[in-house]
């Protein structure tokens, strides 16, 4: 017999355990998991709006490790970074993050995420979608290694009011002059870790990432160390409430890949999505360039807006009407924002609705009362984001709030 | 100095009207007596390191189209829900409310197997009486006997709101407004303990027993709250309810408001039947020819207002209005957190409001207590430790306990509320307490006390009644505070109430701010601008 056919082990069905999931397990009350890039993630532990709350009034715990993640080191590093988003990578100092976008040839978005200087001639990237071919076509020709770090890295975020206090109990100085997207690497129960005052909730907040070896005694000392701050481990479900007043948006929820497309008529450009402030021409080429110069002189054609509804029943799902009647629009994410009071969304809306046009827009909402459906329309107001605003996110040295 | 409206006191509802009066585009100033603003809303640091609750202590039904419109979370204010409560009982039992249903479920069923279903009966029949009265908090109260169009209309959506529950619903709402809510929970529930939990809110506030009539509706007033359209819920406001007048405070300063602090209302300045203004005890003078009065109706009237200036049959329903303060409070800073031996260690509901009683009987004896002027020998207690969930009251680690007290009489049988009886007073409350958390009493660092005598000195509230007045039928609706003057408005011209002595009434709510705010306005020619919340 050929000693070679043997077994070969069968790639596994559904979620896998993330670094954390002893952890969250042990608090998740509900069993409510959810498939996040194939980990299993937390939807919900015991009760969102109590998990929502402790993102806004203590600190909080949300395990990242699913994220898609890459490395990019070489001479040539800052060259391929610079040639792939849309800002200028240039400005970005090592040791600093920043929210970047990048886009295909016709100037529509790729994917949005975050990305770290580490040094001179490295960098990581964080993002929802796997982007590892994409940034090896970018680099093609370039002195620069790319890496997929997927797996070779875990990371939570540690999100709330509270959590600058907490990582003061840990005799974290390093957090008294880090601003909002420093990076520092500092150690915490003697492990390595890569510290960051970001985060997707708009409040004051870092994320912690180190090696998966190191994962568990990390995450056991920062919960420990917040036992007297209120912390708690939170899932998916408060963590949307919280990124959607925080005026952040999710790919596949409120705008789709330009690289997943079925419907050529779903890519959207940055102009559209409202994240021209992202977009710089002042540096040399880079992927998109040349159609976002044009698209940066006609009218968008269609815009995502934040818009506030009247009363107080979130806008799930609704389509939006001119004057009642005439279709323009629908709505991406609600939200009904227990922090700020007020019926909050995005929506989609075709020009000139949202843009010159704003007024006489409402949505039409559907509740079900006791089996029965009632239809409302209700007022639309476009509004700026983020919808929550409050300065203890960038107050440096961060305040025990 | 002339301003278009002057309100008077700033507690949250005179904040509430002076808010929306100033978004308005009205060049208003508020006068507090006190240095501070906030009324019954109000967070004080008397020990270092510990923020109280002085007075109110927990948020549920402050009006979220107030909060949207009046833009408060922007100004700092931010209210976080807790989630259940317990009562302990001298056997080493306790009941567990919880907002998980689940959990809920399961405690009823320990306590009594009939419980569970029984509760859910109880429950919507409160449900549906809160459906019923809601929408007729942010509405003025009709006035049955006026032939005015907006009168009739709003006679008519009563009238039609309760016609179209139909006859046994309409015979259920008439029991439920007058019965007492001993009675009431008969209908529903076994277990004493489960029983004696939920009578709780049918009595806070109120001198009345749980076997009085009209105790029902008090426990509706306390449902009709809400936190982010969870029915019923309470929460706390992050730093203390304080956090709710100053961001008022604040919101209204944005707008143009002028607040000035630390001398109150000697009169109201009155010429041929109409308000001109307010002097002040410091010799001060303002006008305006709007001015509009949060304080209760018998200091307004009674004490700051000439006799002559006011009908006599308008005088005479203010003085039969009914205050009797019947609670007391104690904020007490602790050096840990106390220990309760019947809970198991961790027990979330730790988190939530604790009570310690066995059942009725015990409550109806605190009442007697009251009638007979004293304090009750084994007084209900609303006793919570917000520090659990709010990090900014306390140093980390250590705590504060909000303990809310009731019966407590106004005037003591045995003297004035000096301070022998207010440290009596307080020793039987701790002592109470330390039957059930032993270690309660060491902890103590500081405490403050507050008898219903000292809560009507400091914030002004008559006979310490947290209400402004007792929230019985007779004193309701289209009745609150005289009848033919539930409108907001007063017999002399110009000078308007907005404190929870007119509808819908007490409990940090609002709702008689915006309501008095949308009056002023409509005389005035303009509209109150609810925003996005209409």
């Amino acid at each position: 017999m050929n000693k070679a056919l043997t077994p070969r082990p069968q790639m596994p069905m559904g979620a896998l355990p993330a670094p954390f999931h002893d952890r969250i397990a042990a608090e998740n009350v509900q069993h409510s998991w959810m498939n996040w890039n194939g980990y299993a993630s937390p939807g919900v532990l015991d009760t969102a709006e109590f998990e929502y709350f402790a993102i806004r009034n203590q600190s909080t715990l949300f395990d990242i490790s699913p994220m898609c993640k890459f490395r990019i080191k070489g001479p040539d590093a800052e060259a391929v970074m610079n040639r792939m988003v849309t800002r200028d990578v240039r400005r970005q100092k090592p040791g600093r993050v920043s929210y970047v976008i990048w886009c295909d040839e016709d100037g529509n978005v790729v994917d949005d995420g975050t990305l770290f200087r580490r040094s001179e001639d490295e960098f990581l990237l964080f993002c929802q979608e796997p982007q590892l071919l994409w940034i090896k076509d970018i680099a093609w020709g370039f002195d620069v290694e790319v890496t997929e770090a997927t797996h070779d890295l875990a990371g939570f975020a540690f999100q709330g009011p509270t959590t600058a206090a907490t990582l003061r109990d840990l005799k974290i100085k390093e957090i008294e002059t880090m601003r909002p997207f420093d990076i520092r690497d500092i150690k915490i129960a003697g492990k390595k870790v890569m510290i960051s005052r970001t985060g997707f909730t708009g409040d004051l907040g870092y994320e912690l990432v180190m090696a998966p070896k190191d994962a568990l005694a990390v995450w056991d000392a920062v919960y420990a160390a917040g036992q007297l701050r209120g912390v708690r481990i939170i899932g998916y479900e408060a963590l949307e409430m919280a990124r959607i007043e925080a005026g952040f948006l999710l790919p596949r929820v409120d705008f789709i890949s330009s690289q997943t497309n079925l419907r050529v008529n779903r890519a959207r450009n940055p102009f559209e999505i409202g994240l021209d402030w992202l977009v710089t021409f002042d540096k040399p080429h880079y992927n998109g360039k040349r159609a976002l110069q044009r698209l940066a002189g006609v009218a968008p054609k269609r815009k995502l807006v934040a818009i506030e509804v009247s009363k107080d029943k979130a806008a799930h799902h609704a389509l939006v009407y001119h004057r009642k009647t005439r279709e323009v629009g629908f709505v991406t994410s609600a939200l009904w924002s227990a922090t700020t009071k007020r019926n909050i969304a995005y929506a989609w809306l075709e020009a000139p609705f949202g843009q010159e046009v704003k007024d006489d827009l409402w949505v039409e909402i559907y509740l079900q009362r006791e089996i029965e459906w009632q239809r409302r329309m209700e007022r639309v107001m476009i509004v700026e984001r983020p919808f929550f605003v409050h300065p203890r996110r960038t107050v440096t040295p961060p305040l025990n709030f | 100095m002339k301003y278009d409206a002057i309100i008077v006191g700033a507690g949250h509802n005179g904040l509430t009207t002076a808010g929306f009066l100033a978004r308005a585009g009205l060049k208003t100033l508020v006068i507090e007596k006190n240095d501070y603003v906030g009324g019954a809303a109000v967070s004080r640091e008397l020990q270092p390191g510990w923020t109280y609750s002085n007075c109110s202590y927990v948020c549920s039904l402050l009006r979220p189209e107030i909060i949207r419109a009046l833009e408060l979370p922007k100004y700092g204010l931010q209210v976080i829900p807790y989630e259940s409560g317990a009562t302990f009982d001298s056997k080493g039992n306790y009941f567990n409310y919880s907002s998980d249903h689940d959990a809920l479920r399961r405690e009823l069923i320990r306590n009594n197997p009939e419980d569970a279903d029984g509760y859910e009966r109880y429950a919507r029949a409160v449900m549906r009486q809160c459906k019923f009265i809601k929408p007729l908090l942010m509405r003025t109260a009709p006035d049955p006997t006026s032939f005015n169009p907006r009168d009739i209309s709003e006679l008519l959506y009563i009238g039609k709101r309760f016609y179209d529950l139909g006859e046994r619903e309409m015979a259920e709402t008439v029991r439920f407004w007058t019965m007492s809510i001993a009675e009431f929970l008969d209908q529903y529930i076994k277990s004493d303990l489960v029983k004696v939990h939920l009578a709780g809110s049918g009595i806070i506030g109120t001198g009345l027993g749980p076997y009085s009539p009209g105790t029902a509706y008090v426990l509706l007033h306390h449902y009709m709250g809400e936190v982010d359209g969870s029915i019923g819920a309470w929460g706390f406001s992050r730093g203390g309810m304080g956090s709710i007048t100053k961001a008022m405070a604040l919101s209204f300063q944005d707008a143009g408001g002028e607040i000035r602090t630390g001398s109150g209302i000697d009169q109201f300045i009155v010429k041929n039947g109409r308000v001109v203004g307010v002097a002040l005890e410091n010799g001060d003078e303002f006008y305006a020819d709007t001015v509009v009065s949060g304080m209760d109706v018998r200091r307004t009237f009674i004490e700051h207002t000439e006799q002559k200036e006011l009908p006599e049959d308008f005088v005479k329903g203010v003085k039969r209005y009914r205050f009797r303060g019947s609670s007391g409070k104690l904020n007490i800073a602790l050096d840990g957190m106390p220990t309760f031996p019947a809970a198991p260690k961790d027990a979330r509901f730790l988190k939530g409001d604790l009570h310690f009683l066995d059942g009725m009987e015990e409550l109806e004896r605190a009442y007697d207590d009251w009638k007979e002027g004293r304090w009750s020998a084994s007084p209900y207690v609303d006793f919570l430790i917000p520090t659990q969930i709010d990090p900014t009251m306390a140093p980390p680690g250590k705590h504060y306990a909000t303990i809310f007290v009731q019966y407590a009489p106004y005037e003591l049988a045995n003297g004035t509320w000096d301070d022998a009886n207010r440290e009596a007073f307080a020793k039987t409350v701790i002592d109470k307490i330390s039957r059930h958390s032993p270690d309660f009493k060491n902890l103590i660092v500081h405490k403050e006390v507050r008898s219903p005598a000292d809560i009507e000195r400091e914030v002004g509230l008559t006979e310490g009644n947290i209400f402004q007045g007792e929230l019985t039928f007779d004193q309701l609706l289209f009745n609150r505070p005289v009848p033919g003057y539930a409108q907001y408005r007063s017999p002399i011209k110009g000078l308007y109430m907005c404190g929870s002595s007119s509808h819908p009434g007490g409990g940090v709510m609002g709702a008689p701010g915006a309501n008095a705010a949308r009056e002023v306005l409509l005389d005035l020619g303009k509209k109150i601008d609810l925003g996005a919340a209409a």
